[in-house]
């Protein structure tokens, strides 16, 4: 079964390998233009299926990961060489192949989006693995992007989904040597199969996000970014906020201006401490829950609208479950001396768990930022800024990408944010330093297919004279105008969140 | 030493030494006369290994037996599975994996079709359609082409071109027509006197080397079985399971056979079975008289499981995919072969990946079977007319070896017409 899977995306992966920038530009639009056209609906598909997260917040995250995706790479180029006369060097871009993405449940659709995209950004063939927990989604998903890509003459195959993902199946297929890479999103055991497969592999570890507030942040700002960034989809990405860590002096302030999250008192954490965490060990049933069921579950009473609730301990050490990565939206709460001690604790965090993932820190005097960024060892810091959205790139610069490279810290071969180039190589034809260059100006050995890839296998004595003319695609604008709607719409989403 | 346990050899010389005094010294001389004396050791995928150890791409399979490669690890162990608990059953019973089988065949069958009758092998299966069309239209002849090949058996061999049958005093011109290939007015003189039970056709004529039905041919013949009320039955033992591209060619022509009648790959290349699938109207006999052809192979029940999961395979939309991707990059590498080589590789007869390559010599095919064997590749002529080499890659086959297999032909080509000409 995995083979046939396989084989398939090899002659799709092949046949794809030869399109032109026109016939790439053709499909990546036409398959983020339909996952934009149905994130709310696979948004709400996933948290119905799921019972994780918030609808509205998932919606947000695949139109970022179609139409987002599409602008932030409307300029880019993964297909055409380049020639540098100054280095007599022209360099080829090769795709990956046969792509196989693993997608976790958390992220469920909008990893999906992600990946897909990138894959054929990069001419790449990609086979996606969903959570089983999600597969009804994002199998549609998948399928509902390959028909799109398809129709607007993509290879058949280049996008295909396990319809049945079980443990077994996937180990197999990250085994097989018709992989070229594995793009593994998923929980610790998943990533360390894929690394263990002999198969290339970017996985990404797990996240248990530190924020540091200093007594020279904008306190206002910090806590309003904080608890939206804690609430975000129910806490239940690598990217939320795990544990707050804030200097006593400015301590009570923040946490009074923190409004939508309520601060439990030494008795109700120890509640919740036993609810959440009954003999030590988390209950998924909390996984993406909202803070109110929670506090009820632990007979905690909260004001209706409560988003976060803060839930303060002494010590970030690995017996103190509060100190770990939580997946819902309660956040621990340590209080230090000093912005030095804070430091300390925020690598005592990732100490238990999630290096190499991401920190954020709310703080104006860059002396403190820096000495953080060098001390606590994570590949990204959102500074002044949520994590859930600033580490992913959507509220910061950082490349938009639903897979967090976690680095040699975080047991990873990558540690940036994936990006389409991490699915290609790059054929080097380097001249001699003395030889004259030559001109490859207009050379380009791609092509746009004929029609379907591949032509169907009509009898050779009925075979129709092939058609000169290009697939039918949907109507497609200009790339500046382009951009400049997919600009619009995110800043819509954007600011109806931030009204919220 | 070639040693197997049961059996060993000194050397190959003692295999063909032995084989011709024990087995068959036409055949066994025939091969080493042709240069190529393939006596087949290992075989694994689309690979077979001379004992020797040389490694050959076979494009041959048996006409399809090996569609999905040798020994298949999905069918091996579909089989092995299934001789822990079947054996090859009592063919008097209602049967699990009869049945099974039989429902599989008819619910990814063309329409119309309604129940399933097994055979052993090819031939017998034939012999169960033409006996089910003369049971049916209450008629005895049968009409098929010239150099028609529906096998060995009591009455196919007499469908077939004399070749095979006149040996052996089997040929029977009173109840068997045959018409020219593509040529409409000869079937609907040969049908007009509304006394043929059945027109029976390959739906590309394998060994006679792939001619194509012209466009509307097929629908021709079955527009005149109607018209004359003779029943259609479509030969998909070569051109079925997924090899044109759909899992039965004839619903690429948009025919709905009476009868159809399927062999060699369905038996994964490991279990012999052959089955007949007929429609309701032609189903009568085995209501009326369910004992009246019998066989104690016919439909073994670890064939039937292996077919099971053949079918399943083929039927796949990966697999139907790799044979349209396939195809379209064999199709376009032969073009680009038959350019370099004009005057001498003369025509490409493709549909999916069923194809024939004509050559303009009268033995060609054999030169160039020669020289494919030569530079590692297993490809054998149509018996029936040797300009044509049968060319049948594998339905599962992957880039890297289609690309190989068409580098290797080429110069297996290019080296015949030295060969044939000088």
């Amino acid at each position: 079964m995995s083979n046939g899977m396989l084989r398939r995306a090899q002659w799709a992966a092949r046949a794809f390998a030869g399109y032109d920038r026109a016939a790439v530009d053709r499909i990546v639009a036409a398959a983020g233009e339909v996952a934009a056209r149905n994130a709310a609906r696979y948004a709400e598909w996933a948290v119905r299926e799921t019972g994780f997260g918030v609808a509205e917040h998932k919606t947000l995250k695949n139109v970022a990961c179609s139409t987002g995706l599409l602008a932030e790479y409307a300029g880019h180029d993964y297909v055409s060489p380049r020639a540098d006369a100054a280095t007599k060097t022209v360099s080829v871009p090769r795709p990956a192949g046969v792509v196989l993405a693993l997608t976790p449940s958390t992220n469920p659709v909008a990893t999906v989006y992600f990946k897909i995209l990138l894959a054929l950004m990069t001419r790449n063939a990609i086979v996606v693995s969903p959570h089983p927990m999600a597969k009804e989604c994002c199998s549609d998903a998948a399928r509902t992007l390959a028909e799109a890509a398809v129709a607007a003459g993509a290879p058949d195959g280049v996008i295909q989904v396990v319809e049945d993902p079980r443990l077994p199946l996937i180990e197999e297929l990250m085994a097989d040597p018709l992989v070229s890479v594995i793009v593994a999103t998923g929980g610790t055991p998943v990533v360390r199969a894929a690394h263990r497969s002999g198969n290339p592999a970017l996985g990404v570890g797990p996240g248990n996000v530190p924020v540091l507030v200093d007594r020279t942040a904008d306190l206002e700002r910090a806590a309003r970014l904080i608890v939206d960034s804690k609430s975000f989809d129910n806490s239940i990405l690598c990217t939320n906020e795990s544990v707050l860590i804030v200097e006593d002096a400015v301590a009570d302030r923040l946490v009074s201006l923190m409004r939508g999250a309520h601060p439990l008192s030494a008795g109700e954490t120890g509640r919740l401490r036993e609810t959440l965490f009954p003999g030590g060990v988390f209950d998924p049933r909390f996984v993406g829950k909202d803070a109110g069921w929670i506090a009820g579950q632990a007979g905690i009473r909260v004001p209706a609208g409560t988003r976060v609730l803060l839930a303060p301990f002494d010590l970030a050490v690995p017996e103190e479950p509060l100190a770990h990565e939580k997946l819902c939206p309660v956040l621990g709460v340590l209080r230090v001396p000093s912005a030095e001690r804070g430091i300390d604790a925020a690598r005592a965090v990732l100490r238990i768990a999630g290096a190499g993932h991401s920190a954020a820190i709310h703080s104006t005097d860059p002396r403190t930022i820096m000495e953080f960024g060098a001390a606590v060892p994570v590949l990204r810091v959102s500074v002044n800024a949520g994590n859930s959205l600033g580490g992913s790139g959507v509220h910061t610069n950082l490349p938009i990408s639903m897979t967090i490279g976690t680095g040699y810290a975080g047991g990873s071969s990558a540690g940036a944010n994936l990006q389409p180039g991490d699915l290609i190589n790059w054929t080097r034809l380097a001249y001699h330093v003395d030889a004259p260059f030559g001109d490859f100006t207009g050379l380009d050995p791609w092509s746009s297919p004929e029609g379907p890839v591949p032509r169907y296998p009509e009898p050779s004595n009925a075979r129709a004279v092939p058609a000169a003319t290009a697939p039918a695609t949907p109507a497609a604008a200009g790339p500046d105008a382009l951009r400049a709607e997919i600009r619009r719409l995110i800043l819509e989403e954007l600011a109806s969140m931030a009204r919220r | 030493m070639l040693d197997y346990g049961l059996f060993a050899y000194a050397s190959k010389d003692e295999v063909l030494e032995k084989s011709s005094a024990y087995w068959n010294p036409g055949k066994t001389q025939f091969w080493i006369d042709s240069g190529v004396p393939l006596v087949i050791d290992r075989r694994e995928g689309y690979f077979l290994y001379d004992v020797s150890g040389r490694r050959l791409i076979d494009v041959h399979l048996n006409g399809g037996t090996y569609n999905l490669g040798h020994r298949n690890p999905e069918v091996v162990a579909a089989l092995k599975q299934a001789a822990d608990h079947f054996d090859i059953g009592n063919h008097h019973f209602p049967s699990l994996a009869r049945t099974a089988l039989a429902e599989a065949l008819i619910t990814t069958g063309p329409e119309g079709m309604s129940k399933v009758i097994y055979g052993s092998g090819g031939g017998e299966a034939i012999d169960i359609a033409l006996k089910t069309a003369r049971h049916t239209t209450g008629k005895r002849k049968i009409v098929s082409i010239v150099k028609a090949y529906h096998g060995h058996t009591g009455l196919a061999v007499g469908t077939g071109d004399d070749r095979f049958s006149k040996l052996f005093l089997a040929d029977r011109p009173e109840e068997f027509a045959h018409v020219p290939f593509n040529d409409l007015a000869a079937m609907e003189a040969a049908l007009r006197g509304r006394d043929v039970a059945a027109v029976i056709m390959e739906t590309i004529p394998a060994t006679y080397g792939f001619p194509l039905p012209e466009p509307g041919y097929l629908e021709g013949v079955k527009g005149l079985c109607e018209t004359y009320d003779a029943l259609y039955i479509a030969d998909e033992v070569q051109t079925g399971l997924m090899r044109t591209g759909e899992l039965w060619a004839i619903t690429k022509h948009g025919i709905q056979p009476d009868i159809l009648v399927t062999g060699k790959g369905i038996s994964g290349g490991v279990y012999p079975i052959a089955a007949v699938l007929v429609s309701e109207r032609c189903a009568g006999w085995l209501t009326e008289d369910g004992f009246a052809h019998m066989a104690t192979f016919g439909g073994a029940e670890l064939g039937c499981v292996v077919a099971l999961k053949t079918l399943e395979i083929c039927n796949r939309p990966e697999t139907r995919s790799i044979v349209h991707h396939a195809s379209d990059l064999i199709g376009r590498g032969l073009e680009r072969i038959q350019r370099d080589n004009p005057g001498w590789f003369t025509g490409i007869r493709q549909n999916g990946l069923v194809i024939g390559l004509e050559f303009d010599h009268p033995e060609g095919a054999k030169h160039v079977m020669r020289q494919l064997y030569a530079n590692g590749v297993w490809a054998i002529f149509s018996t029936l007319d040797p300009r044509v080499l049968q060319y049948k890659p594998g339905i599962l086959l992957d880039p890297s070896l289609a690309e190989e297999l068409l580098d290797r032909t080429a110069l297996a080509i290019g080296r015949a017409a030295e060969e044939a000409r000088s």
